[in-house]
């Protein structure tokens, strides 16, 4: 394991503008995290977690601080930069699946690799994280005819596809009965274990943070415990 | 592998992509029938005048192509006659019967015969009295009307004595005298037509007849059928152009209406595609290439609809709207739909590309 931070904030704020009053998302987070690491973060609504995965992940720019990701400066990123930042580095899972309801799941992982400037057609190694995944014989179907557990493995198979630095997991075990969080998680900590993937998983369900190395306690806008 | 999202997208609402194709293909239906109605009467107008058989035609003074002003004596046609490689001189009188697209000529039959070879009667024969009318097989279908039939034209009944093959002088011909009379043109003729001893004394018996009767337009028929081009018809080339702009015009608000819903429906989707790295282009590329598809669609369909038409028009008017199908105006008609089709998915591929990411994703 690296022992270099693959994830580095400083003071990191971000203001949001709700008509004509700034609402405070992000109060000065400092995080660091290191490559191969499986963190949790956990905290009630509005406590800043998406924000901050929205920053690391280069969907929005911080306000102020200093954030690294994957050794790139995020707070000097174009938009244009932000956006090679999710091609290559960054990766996302969602609560919502958020796969393509018109492609196949095949399709939808293809999208990703072409998407990232790699041939359409993923490695043959990567038929290795399929088995892990559990979806090796359900690629020809569309999410619709896919169960929640079964999409979101798909979605996992999307974002790991072009060997993100980071795999940021935005509570993906949110829409899943037990039986199919606890595959998901099983999935998500395989990766971490046998391909060294670094996740930062948010989650509301303290079973699902205790799959993390660590967990990250945030309110309000900070960081108020690391365990 | 854009393409495929693109088909995916496309088969995913096959009601909105079949009715903006429709819609798209309407205009383009439009200019290919504009096209094809005016290339179909000037060819058809070509046709019958070659079909006369002569070499030398005379007009009034002041006609245009289209329109024939005032008359001219008969004493001219017989001093017509009389010229130097002049081997006959035929009168004859035209009226319009409806529109600017179907004519009767009046005509002597026996000398008109001698010039052009005579009709090909498929019914019938020639006039049998001063009632009696000659009508091409357009004009008796459109009319459903058989030998013996009475029609009636200019207000007046005429019995059918000859139905015969198209493409010779007009659609409808009565007796010279009987039109003469008919359309208070007595003693006058609208043009005469000349044949000539030898076709290689065209150019000289033009050139000779000008300087005898400078105010009469006189052509020779080569001259004189090439004419017969949009160009020279007032006002068509310009009227062309303005159904055009009105297809361009259609087809950017159909796409930009159709784009811009399927915008707003696919904004969690453009939201993913953001998420894994899409850039602004990227998003852009696939809307346009979206609207180009429909635009590319709806040609195809416009073409399709075209034949249907003409299909339709041939049926219904064979003799008053020659419509023809004019394969060259297929391009220029995909062209100003594509132009149109890509206008119109520029604001809501824009409008799509610009989406803030985490907004997108966390559409309904």
């Amino acid at each position: 394991m690296n022992s270099g931070p693959i994830i580095e904030t400083r003071d990191l704020r971000k203001t949001y503008r709700v008509g004509k009053v700034d609402v405070p998302a992000l109060r000065g987070v400092d995080l660091t995290v290191k490559p191969g690491e499986f963190v949790a973060i956990v905290g009630p609504s509005g406590s800043g977690k998406s924000t901050l995965f929205h920053i690391i992940g280069g969907l929005t720019p911080p306000s102020s601080g200093e954030v690294r990701v994957a050794g790139q400066d995020l707070a000097a990123m174009t938009e244009a930069g932000r956006t090679r930042l999710r091609k290559r580095s960054v990766a996302f899972v969602f609560q919502k699946f958020n796969l393509l309801p018109n492609l196949t799941a095949r399709d939808n992982i293809a999208i990703a690799r072409h998407i990232g400037g790699f041939p359409s057609k993923p490695e043959v190694s990567f038929e290795e994280a399929l088995r892990l995944l559990g979806i090796a014989n359900r690629l020809d179907h569309k999410p619709s005819e896919l169960s929640g557990g079964e999409q979101q493995r798909v979605a996992i198979a999307r974002a790991i596809v072009n060997h993100p630095a980071i795999l940021l997991a935005d509570e993906p075990t949110g829409n899943l009965d037990s039986e199919s969080s606890k595959a998901v998680l099983e999935v998500l900590r395989g990766l971490n274990e046998r391909l060294g993937q670094t996740i930062l998983m948010i989650t509301h369900n303290p079973e699902a943070a205790a799959y993390g190395h660590y967990i990250v306690q945030m309110r309000d806008g900070r960081i108020i415990e690391k365990a | 592998m854009t393409a495929k999202l693109v088909l995916q997208n496309l088969k995913h609402k096959p009601m909105r992509s079949l009715l903006s194709i429709l819609l798209i293909g309407v205009p383009v239906t439009l200019i290919l029938c504009l096209v094809g109605l005016s290339h179909g009467f000037l060819e058809d107008s070509q046709r019958r005048t070659r079909g006369i058989g002569a070499d030398v035609i005379v007009r009034p003074p002041g006609s245009t192509l289209l329109t024939l002003s005032g008359g001219i004596s008969d004493k001219i046609v017989d001093w017509l006659g009389k010229q130097p490689h002049v081997k006959m001189a035929v009168g004859a009188v035209n009226q319009m019967i409806q529109g600017v697209t179907l004519g009767a000529t009046g005509i002597d039959l026996k000398q008109f015969d001698q010039m052009s070879g005579g009709f090909t009667y498929l019914h019938g024969g020639p006039f049998q009295g001063p009632d009696d009318v000659i009508i091409d097989q357009f004009y008796a279908d459109q009319q459903h009307a058989h030998v013996g039939d009475r029609i009636v034209i200019l207000n007046t009944p005429w019995r059918v004595s000859g139905i015969i093959e198209g493409g010779k002088l007009a659609h409808i011909v009565f007796p010279l005298g009987v039109l003469q009379e008919k359309t208070s043109h007595i003693g006058q003729v609208s043009q005469i037509y000349l044949k000539l001893d030898d076709t290689a004394n065209t150019a000289a018996v033009v050139q000779g007849l000008k300087e005898k009767l400078p105010d009469y337009p006189i052509y020779s028929m080569a001259e004189f059928t090439s004419l017969y081009n949009v160009n020279n018809i007032p006002a068509l080339r310009e009227f062309i152009i303005v159904i055009m702009a009105i297809g361009v015009v259609i087809g950017f608000a159909v796409v930009c209406l159709s784009m811009y819903m399927a915008v707003l429906q696919r904004t969690r989707e453009i939201g993913i595609l953001k998420s894994l790295g899409a850039s602004q282009f990227f998003i852009l590329r696939i809307i346009l290439t979206e609207a180009v598809i429909l635009g590319i669609g709806g040609t195809i369909l416009g073409i399709a609809m075209s034949y249907g038409a003409c299909w339709l028009i041939r049926t219904i008017e064979p003799a008053s709207i020659p419509m023809v199908i004019v394969p060259y105006w297929w391009p220029i008609a995909g062209v100003v739909t594509l132009v149109g089709a890509a206008f119109g998915a520029l604001y809501p591929g824009i409008s799509a590309a610009r989406h803030d990411t985490i907004e997108a994703l966390s559409y309904e």
